[in-house]
């Protein structure tokens, strides 16, 4: 593979930070819990069981840490065109503030923070820091989440 | 339902109790449905050996998901989990378990709460940390 020695310019670094995707609004389904749930393979009863969950202080049904990687949301966009295809995930950090329960409405905004490129082994890679900030139908920040995405 | 943890009974050094994963082609394919994350490297192995791969990898989602898996077992009812962060350094497939741990680092109070950090990791069987992290609790006092 031809790998040129750089392809980030300084321009081209502002213009791409601070880009915000659209907002994209998703209803919290129980039956989404509890699938996402099973598939982590955690059989907590506060993510698998109303009845268990109302006896718990939250009251009824929460999701699990990370569920909210279920929850869709419109990537945003390079203000230029990204020649590397390929997409590897390097890590994720998230802030928790307050509860996701069944029935909630969480809309999420994704905006690129961060980007630099570094050379690897499989060439030149294009490492791009994402915030997700996930806000419920009470406009409350339920979570953010700061992810690394590095394309190559 | 865990047993409650309290704060006074946790020290810096302490080890949490680890959890055991045994991640099967099928589980990626569950994860894949449960997250909406289809991405081909995860369940389709032509796909993963075009992309340089051995096999197919799990998702780092997942792994992040037995992290949180780990923390709420040992948070218990009561407890908060306030962050959550971890860095997909090594790749994992199927067939091959790996156990999540964690270490008590630093417990503190902090406007009225009762904190505690932990050091995390996911380590395959060969005791390599693939998937580094860590991660803040808000425990209850007795």
């Amino acid at each position: 593979m031809n790998t040129p020695a750089s392809f980030l310019t300084e321009e081209m670094r502002d213009r791409a930070i601070g880009q915000e995707s659209q907002p994209v609004t998703a209803d919290v389904e129980k039956g989404a819990i509890i699938k996402f749930a099973q598939a982590i393979g955690d059989d907590n009863p506060v993510f698998n069981d109303e009845m268990a969950a109302r006896q718990s202080r939250h009251g009824g049904l929460v999701a699990p840490p990370t569920f909210l990687r279920s929850v869709p949301v419109a990537r945003a966009e390079y203000p230029f065109k990204m020649p590397y295809e390929r997409l590897l995930d390097g890590g994720s950090e998230w802030e928790y503030f307050e509860p996701v329960r069944a029935g909630d409405r969480i809309t999420a905004v994704s905006s690129i923070t961060d980007i630099n490129e570094r050379a690897g082994r499989m060439g030149l890679m294009i490492i791009t820091t994402y915030v997700i900030t996930y806000r419920n139908q009470f406009d409350q920040v339920a979570a953010t989440q700061t992810n690394t995405s590095i394309r190559y | 339902m865990a047993d409650q943890v309290y704060w006074d009974n946790v020290s810096e050094g302490m080890e949490l109790p680890s959890l055991r994963k045994d991640p099967t082609t099928q589980q990626l394919v569950k994860y894949a449905g449960a997250s909406g994350d289809y991405y081909q490297i995860h369940y389709d192995k032509d796909y993963a050996k075009n992309n340089n791969l051995d096999d197919v990898i799990l998702h780092g989602a997942l792994k992040n998901a037995f992290l949180g898996h780990l923390m709420t077992d040992w948070m218990g009812p009561d407890g908060t989990l306030r962050r959550l962060a971890c860095q997909y350094r090594g790749m994992d497939s199927p067939g091959r378990p790996i156990t999540a741990r964690g270490v008590v680092t630093r417990k503190y109070q902090e406007g009225g709460n009762y904190l505690v950090d932990c050091d995390i990791w996911l380590e395959n069987v060969e005791g390599q940390r693939t998937t580094p992290g860590s991660a803040t609790v808000v425990l209850p006092k007795n």
